[in-house]
This record gives C-alpha cells, structure tokens and sequence, in this order.
C-alpha cells in the first residue's frame, strides 16, 4: 500500500510524514518521532500505558492510526515538563507522593490526570480514581496515585489564587 | 498487533461517504471511533481492503431537539453525551448509560452511531435505544429510512443496515417529563461488557404506572426488548408482586451464552436483578 503523507502538531512542534495507513499513532511516536513515553502495554485499548492527549481528549494512542491524528494537536509526557524545564505540577506530584514504582503506567497516568485537571480543577478522590479508571497501574494499589493527582491540584489551584 | 494493510479514505460529505462504501462493497468498512474495529483489525478478525473514515463529517455530530424528539448525530461521542446539558435535561438514562460504558479513554472517542450501528450484543446503547423506542436514521445511495431500534437488530453484528446505507443519526422521542428511569449494568470490571444489563423508563399517575419500558443489553444475540416484562408493571402500583411478575418476564426472554462472565443460569439470574434494580431506582426517581 501507498504511504500517505501526515501533518500534525506534536508537544508543540510541527512534524511531517508519509506513512502507511495501518500504521499505529503509537508506532509513530514511538518510532518515527522518538517519542518513546506512550508505551505499549496491552496493545488492546485496556490499560491505558499509550495515553496521549489528542485535541483536548485523553486518546489511547494504541486505538488510532497515525493518518487518523492528521491536522491534530498532540501533547506527550514529552511535552509536559514546564517551560524553563522544572516538572509540572503533576510530574513534581507523582515523585513526592509516589505515584509510581516501576513507571510503565507513568506516562499514561499523567496524561490522563492532565486532561482530568484541564475539566475539574479540584476533583474529589474519588472522580480521581472514576477518571483514571482507563489506566491500569499493577504496583501502587493507586493509593498514591489519587495522592500524586491531589499534590498537582492542590498546587495549581494554589498558583491560580496567588496569580489573582 | 499490527492490522493488515488497506487504502484509507477520508470524505468530507456523507455522500461522498456513501459513494465510497458502495464502490467498495464488502471489502469497505467505516470507521467512527474505531474503538470496536481496530482492535478487531490488530487481531486480524477484520481485514478491510478500505478503511471510509467518517472524521471529517461534522454534518454528523450534534445533540438537537426535533420536534418531540432529540436527534443526535451518528458521530456524537460518548463523552459529548455524557455531559449535554439538553440530554440531562430532557432524557438522562442517556448519561447514566453512556457512563458505563468503557473507560474515559474509550467515550472522547467511541460514537454514538458506532455503538448503535455494529450490532455487537455487548454495546448498551442499543438495549437503551429499544428502551426509549429510538429510531435510527440510515443513508444509501436510494435515499433516506428511518429503522426503529425495536426491528433493527436481526442477530449478533447482523442489522437492518444495508452493506452500502450509514447510519446519520439516532432520533429519540422525548420521554414525558417527570418519567423514572435507570440502567444497570453488572460488569466485572471497568471497561468490560455486561454480564447482564437492563434499561427502565416508566411513568407514574396517581400512585399507579402508567407506561413503562424495559430493554436487556447483552443476554442474547442481540439486544432484547422485553415487552411483557414493562406490561407487568402498568396499572400496578409496582409492588412487590408486580416487580416479580417484570422479573420473571424479563428472565424468560433471556438467553444469554456462558462466556468467562459465567454460565447461562448465572447471568440469567442477574439479568432478573438488573431488571429489579433498574424498575426499583426508576421509580424512586418517577414523578407520582
């Protein structure tokens, strides 16, 4: 099959391909951008380890394909980081609180909890645990996981109020 | 996993969209959210030589009222339905059902159409749809048809749907204000199919019931709507005797397979506690 040509914006910069159709987003990260972050975990849409956000909705980049993402904008865990480099609230949450162990949910985790914290600023625990419940995590027991998510919350809101 | 090669196509109108599906018979398929079909893709159990991606049809998107119904566009997220305002409003056994389904992930992306229109007995929009007396609307080359839900499914993945028609939107007749409803579903785990689920819409007068309506996801080759079942409540205050009499309607007609969610007696028996549930819940929240 032909390969087809692809634009999109990725953390920001803009990126242009030819690619064959079947090719996954997440082979494209991962592969063709180096974008290594989304990872493939169940590769069956369950668990969540390939989560990027995809104009403005939290996508598991596993159940798309890249000449699906043409004209979007993509945020990876890549592009999370703040502009002068420190972490983001939510990188910096999941390091005090920890939020991980092994790290292979990691990146999705943070993706999601991006998104979740884009729609409700100051979620309870347990819309926490309903909006993460895409993203499987097999070592934590989530427990500090729903913490790490607060942290950046309660950080953020904290930053808007100072800012106001 | 990686699917087998085909030629990709994105229209920018349905009839371009139809034009396509009817150039390339069989081996075209149509992709919305693509959350059922490739992950049926990457395990090779489908393999279209052209993927119709319906992306770019805005035409296909939005929740409207229309006249005595809603009309909501075949290509309307999950997520898009969860939280409309009109749809909480006007008939929110939409919402509560849209929230089981899948995981977050899946409903920013799953569509509304897709759900209806793939004919998959796990999907719970359609039991829903039967439940509220939808009707689907379909486009092919010959025009314009309106299916109802309730004559739509013929077997598991087997619709009235014509290989070259597309499914544009779902037209849902408004429920009479102060209507109960619920749907219950029993799933092992977020993200999975329903062990047995059951969708209640009933209306109270003077204490009594006036209509109701009651549909199953998942406990037959296609979604059941379970006439007797909502029968055995109108004109009865839903007491106990009535709900029983619905329960036992609702397990007749149930026959769902053993699968890993359990053997056939299991999840015809839960069927009937959906049932209950679902009558009990709606109630509380009908206006006598």
């Amino acid at each position: 099959m032909s390969k087809i040509p692809v634009k999109m914006t990725v953390n920001g910069r803009a990126v242009d391909d030819l690619v064959e159709p079947r090719l996954l987003l997440v082979h494209f990260l991962r592969e063709k951008l180096n974008l290594t972050g989304p990872h493939v975990g169940c590769e069956t849409s369950h668990c969540g380890a390939c989560t990027i956000d995809l104009d403005g909705m939290s996508v598991k980049s596993c159940t798309v394909f890249a000449v699906q993402a043409e004209g979007a904008e993509i945020t990876t865990v890549e592009g999370m980081a703040n502009a002068d480099g420190s972490l983001s609230a939510l990188q910096e949450g999941f390091m005090q609180e920890h939020g991980l162990q092994c790290g292979y949910c990691t990146p999705g985790m943070i993706m999601r909890a991006h998104r979740l914290l884009q729609e409700n600023a100051n979620p309870s625990d347990e819309e926490i645990r309903w909006e993460l419940s895409g993203n499987l995590c097999r070592c934590t027991g989530y427990q500090n996981i729903v913490k790490a998510v607060r942290y950046a919350a309660d950080k953020l809101n904290a930053q808007r109020e100072a800012a106001e | 996993m990686i699917p087998g090669a085909f030629e990709y196509h994105r229209p920018t109108s349905v009839d371009e969209a139809i034009a396509l599906m009817s150039q390339h018979g069989d081996e075209g398929r149509v992709i919305a959210g693509g959350h059922s079909l490739i992950p049926m893709m990457k395990l090779r159990l489908a393999e279209p030589g052209h993927l119709i991606d319906l992306r770019d049809l805005d035409s296909l998107r939005g929740i409207q009222p229309a006249g005595r119904c809603i009309e909501i566009g075949a290509m309307t997220t999950q997520q898009e339905v969860a939280v409309s305002e009109l749809l909480a409003e006007a008939c929110p056994i939409l919402r509560e059902a849209a929230l089981l389904i899948a995981d977050p992930q899946v409903r920013y992306c799953g569509t509304l159409g897709g759900n209806v229109a793939n004919g998959d007995p796990g999907n719970d929009m359609p039991a829903v749809m039967q439940c509220l007396d939808a009707s689907f609307v379909l486009r092919g080359p010959q025009g314009e048809r309106e299916v109802r839900a309730r004559d739509f499914y013929e077997a598991a993945y087997f619709t009235a749907r014509a290989e070259d028609e597309l499914v544009t939107a779902v037209s849902i007749p408004i429920p009479p204000a102060g209507h109960g409803y619920a749907y219950e579903k029993l799933k092992r785990k977020v993200g999975d199919y329903a062990t047995a689920a059951a969708a209640v819409v009933l209306t109270m007068s003077g204490g009594s019931c006036e209509s109701a309506s009651i549909a199953l996801t998942n406990v037959g080759q296609t979604p059941l709507f379970a006439e007797a079942a909502g029968q055995a409540l109108v004109g009865t205050k839903v007491d106990e005797a009535a709900v029983a009499r619905a329960v036992e309607a609702a397990k007749d007609i149930a026959e769902p397979v053993a699968d890993m969610r359990g053997p056939e007696e299991y999840r015809t028996h839960v069927t009937g506690v959906m049932v209950r549930r679902a009558v009990e819940r709606a109630l509380t929240r009908a206006r006598a």
